[in-house]
């Protein structure tokens, strides 16, 4: 997908995220607006997973272990798709399988997440296997920074380096806050390229939310050869609203009437400018 | 009956996985330092590309054996019963039970098989634990033959399963032809007004206790019930429902296991039989050999028929 309809993609992937956190009130929204820059470029621009060979053990692979970030993934999915948007606007309902975190019963959903600090060993798996069948499909794993505090994250790359898993593809949602607040304050996790260097990963920081940049970087081969990759990509949480951009609070925030209706008008400014 | 001392079960397993594994190349056994302890040294040996070894990190083997079974190979994650599925529950509770990844998960050295290594190495809570997980199949086999059979049937089991061995020689209990399904109780010895009810290497220590009751004129029922969940409240229900005296054996603490799930049943289908329940109880527990510590908890063959006797003439 050319740069334009990704810078597309991306503006409308936030009203209906906002959207549907809004109406059902409840969401991560804040991170997912992190995130779905990342998860607009691999599904439109590398991953090739479409509802059609979904259910084929054959293609490459996208693990969300961030998954509270889950409203970015549902959207994009919705667009690819998987589900009906009607379906979709039943999230948060009773007995709905939309829920605020990924789960399986979800078409498109490759692995239930929520729990921390999980996703990464299932995509080492999940890479291993490709690589015991010598088959040339990828792994991608979107962390959150706040996760990397989690002990199992680092179990699961020194199994990655001792493979060689130049298939795997690991791309950390760097924006500087959790829950309680700033990273570096909580439990300081820098230097995180030089922790993942140490750990026997190809290292490289890029901006995540610059979709050219994205789609050249993950789309490059390894960056070396026997190695994981990880991408330290930097992020604002609650991009492209104003008054949500890297305050704390909106990490499960949910937008009021009025809010919601800003958020709108901003991105609908976004749109026209980008269509302008 | 042959009721010779066969191998250990742990031996029966990796001889049956590596023959399996032979055949289909899919098979994956995945290990945390543990195949020295695991007798899995022949697989990687004859097999090393069929094994995948994480080193000591078993949050990271059960979160990888999941991510192999969700591209289509049929995953056996073997490591210490104690630390995988206490240092990794939450891994098997979200990336194979909720998942829903049919890996089979293999806790060796289970029970209190370690002895003298102490209480850090002894696995006392799984039943309790996995039981209370959705979706997670839980086996303890009791010999030899149910060994063997558990690994053969786990190959199209397509949902998730914890299996449990120990690690001493047991006293193979099954006649020829016997047949094996997982959640479907093996009845060792038909009675009529004892029931000794038991999983994994404690079955050997009840049909024992019925060798000793059946020499002073008593005939005891003997179950093994190797499969703890899903229960085969059926085979149970049948073996008690004209009997005086039901005693539950069990290698785990009493709360949680086998005879906590025998007391729920009897209780809720109003079943008036004396009841107890042997297994490790609540306390800062005695160190010694598995052997001597079964012994201590009243799970010695005499014990067990001598309560059997106080019990009937109640």
């Amino acid at each position: 997908m050319d740069i334009t309809q990704l810078k597309k993609k991306s503006l409308e992937y936030r009203k209906t995220l906002i959207e549907i956190i809004y109406n059902s009130n409840a969401g991560h929204t804040a991170g997912s607006l992190s995130c779905i820059d990342i998860i607009n470029v691999l599904y439109n621009d590398i991953l090739d997973i479409t509802p059609d060979n979904f259910n084929s053990y054959d293609r490459n692979r996208y693990i969300q272990s961030k998954g509270h970030s889950v409203e970015a993934l549902y959207t994009v999915l919705c667009d690819k798709g998987f589900f009906k948007k009607k379906d979709l606007d039943t999230l948060n309902n009773f007995d709905s399988h939309f829920i605020g975190h990924p789960t399986r019963k979800v078409n498109g959903i490759e692995h239930n997440s929520g729990a921390l600090g999980h996703g990464l060993s299932v995509a080492v798996g999940m890479a291993l296997a490709y690589k015991m069948e010598a088959k040339p499909f990828k792994v991608f794993a979107l962390l959150g920074d706040g996760e990397l505090s989690e002990g199992s994250i680092w179990e699961a790359c020194t199994t990655a380096s001792k493979y060689q898993l130049d298939n795997l593809v690991v791309i950390i949602d760097r924006n500087n806050l959790q829950i309680s607040g700033d990273t570096e304050l909580i439990n300081p996790i820098e230097p995180l390229d030089k922790k993942f260097e140490a750990f026997g990963f190809s290292v490289k920081k890029i901006n995540g939310h610059d979709v050219a940049s994205l789609k050249e970087n993950l789309n490059a081969k390894p960056m070396s050869e026997n190695k994981p990759s990880v991408f330290i990509a930097n992020t604002i949480k609650g991009k492209g609203i104003s008054f949500m951009e890297n305050i704390v609070s909106w990490h499960h925030r949910v937008p009021t009437k009025n809010e919601y209706k800003l958020a709108i008008e901003e991105l609908n400014l976004e749109i026209d400018k980008n269509n302008g | 009956m042959d009721n010779q001392i066969g191998k250990a079960n742990l031996e029966v397993f990796a001889e049956t996985l590596l023959q399996e594994a032979k055949l289909n190349k899919n098979i994956v056994a995945v290990t945390s330092d543990s195949r020295g302890s695991g007798k899995l040294v022949p697989f990687g040996e004859q097999l090393p590309y069929q094994l995948i070894e994480v080193g000591i990190a078993e949050q990271n083997l059960v979160g990888v054996c999941a991510g192999l079974s969700a591209v289509g190979k049929k995953v056996f994650g073997v490591s210490p019963a104690s630390f995988l599925t206490a240092r990794s529950l939450e891994q098997i509770k979200n990336d194979i039970a909720y998942s829903n990844q049919p890996v089979v998960l293999v806790g060796i050295s289970a029970g209190i098989s370690y002895g003298q290594l102490g209480a850090t190495h002894h696995s006392i809570h799984d039943f309790a634990v996995l039981r209370a997980i959705n979706n997670i199949s839980i086996v303890s086999p009791a010999d030899n033959f149910e060994t063997a059979e558990v690994i053969k049937k786990s190959l199209d089991y397509d949902k998730p399963l914890f299996i449990r061995y120990g690690k001493k020689p047991t006293l193979n209990l099954h006649k020829e032809g016997q047949k094996f399904e997982i959640g479907k109780a093996i009845i060792v010895n038909q009675g009529d007004e004892i029931v000794l009810i038991a999983t994994g290497e404690t079955v050997q220590r009840a049909y024992l206790a019925s060798q000793i009751l059946k020499k002073e004129g008593l005939n005891a029922t003997v179950i093994s019930m190797h499969t703890i969940k899903p229960f085969d409240k059926e085979t149970f229900l049948e073996a008690v429902s004209n009997a005086k005296v039901l005693i539950s054996i069990e290698e785990h603490s009493i709360y949680g296991g086998l005879g906590e799930i025998c007391a729920s049943i009897i209780s809720q289908e109003k079943i008036n039989i004396n009841f107890k329940i042997l297994g490790i109880p609540d306390e800062y527990m005695i160190n010694g050999s598995q052997s001597e510590v079964l012994d201590h908890y009243d799970m010695a063959p005499h014990k067990i028929s001598n309560l059997a006797k106080a019990l009937i003439s109640k």
